[in-house]
């Protein structure tokens, strides 16, 4: 029986130790080079992945932070009936930048992610990913294992996933599209602009699929074509 | 006794496999561990890691604990022969495989990730509730030397 005793107090020993162990080492953590500002800002002449057709009549940007919580709202709730009013109808196309704010740990990070998953055409199936699954925004634990498992959700490929967010492939990228937002003063995220200019300024609640059905239908309707 | 004695070694295997998510989910430490097939933190971080307001892993601890002290209690020399131990530890574990297999549900078929950790701790409910099984049904050890004595017969 004492034999016992020993066996339990040496396995709990051994245990406690283990998991401090994998505490301490954790898993994998967020490559530096994607996750934080870069040094230099990389003018690529790429301007955000965009859904539509090359000739709609309306092009709205929208400047979107992937931890903001109000950027997953739009994405999950209201992008759906846009995509069927507006896009696939062939009224607006839709570009999206990155505006990760200072105030997010890691939303360079997912921007990053989403764009190393766009280098194998997988964007927006990753950007779908990252917002359906908006929990990882909650819980300030490193993200970069869930960023993998929703990477092979989005059917991307890991071995090049990572070689691309080791290096901080597109961190340049990012940061010209976060300075290009400065410059055309976004204050917040998500942030539209419709033909280059800035709306709902004065909207104090987040524009939902209507508003854009009411927008876009009137800049057709009061554009020269018609 | 040896039944007893295993349920205990399961459920201190358990109880350190459920502190180390519960931990992980009060963010201590950095993501976790989970080899390269992934899908442990797609579990933790999706909406059904918390239940009743406290991390899924939580109720992990407080269920091997309570498994844990529970069969220490009976492996007591006075216990021994007290079949009530076991059926307290089959309804515990009963408990346990059954929440199991509904966090396994939700994992297969609504979180469509699979998390080895948490298929490690269904594991080892599921064979805590097996041998709890075989304990209650195997006769109880007597602690009886006048017993004993007969059975070895007199001394020559």
């Amino acid at each position: 029986m004492n034999r016992f005793y020993v066996m339990v107090g040496v396995l709990a020993v051994v245990l406690g130790i283990g998991v401090f162990a994998l505490l301490k080492t954790g898993g994998a953590s967020a490559p530096a080079a994607a996750a934080g500002a870069p040094p230099t800002v990389v003018d690529d002449s790429f301007r955000g992945y965009t859904l539509g057709r090359e000739n709609a009549p309306v092009e709205i940007a929208e400047y979107l932070d992937f931890e903001c919580p109000v950027c997953a709202t739009f994405a999950t709730i209201q992008m759906p009936t846009i995509t069927e009013q507006l896009i696939n109808t062939g009224k607006a196309r839709w570009r999206f930048r990155d505006y990760p704010l200072p105030i997010h740990k890691y939303s360079r990070f997912a921007a990053h992610a989403a764009q190393c998953a766009g280098a194998q055409g997988r964007y927006f199936q990753m950007q779908d990913q990252l917002f359906s699954h908006h929990q990882w925004a909650q819980t300030g634990n490193d993200p970069s294992s869930l960023f993998r498992d929703l990477a092979q959700a989005a059917g991307v490929d890991l071995k090049a996933y990572d070689a691309c967010m080791d290096a901080g492939r597109y961190a340049g990228r990012i940061e010209y599209s976060r300075q290009e937002g400065d410059q055309r003063v976004v204050d917040g995220t998500p942030t539209f602009f419709a033909n280059g200019k800035k709306l709902f300024n004065g909207l104090r609640r987040l524009p939902n699929s209507d508003d854009f059905k009411t927008l876009v239908d009137s800049i057709i309707a009061h554009s020269p074509r018609h | 006794m040896r039944h007893r004695q295993a349920i205990a070694l399961l459920a201190l295997v358990g109880l350190f496999v459920a502190l180390y998510l519960w931990l992980h989910a009060l963010g201590f430490g950095g993501a976790i561990k989970c080899g390269a097939s992934g899908g442990c933190e797609t579990v933790q971080t999706s909406p059904w890691a918390v239940f009743l307001g406290f991390p899924v892993a939580f109720y992990g601890v407080v269920g091997y604990l309570a498994v844990l002290i529970v069969t220490l209690g009976s492996l007591r020399p006075a216990a021994l022969a007290q079949p009530g131990w076991d059926r307290l530890v089959l309804v515990l574990s009963s408990i346990g495989v059954l929440f199991s297999a509904y966090l396994t549900y939700i994992e297969l078929f609504l979180i469509h990730a699979i998390c080895r950790w948490c298929v490690g701790s269904a594991v080892i409910i599921t064979l805590i509730w097996i041998v709890s099984l075989f304990s209650l049904r195997s006769p109880a050890t007597r602690i009886d030397p006048g017993a004993s004595q007969l059975l070895r017969g007199p001394p020559a």
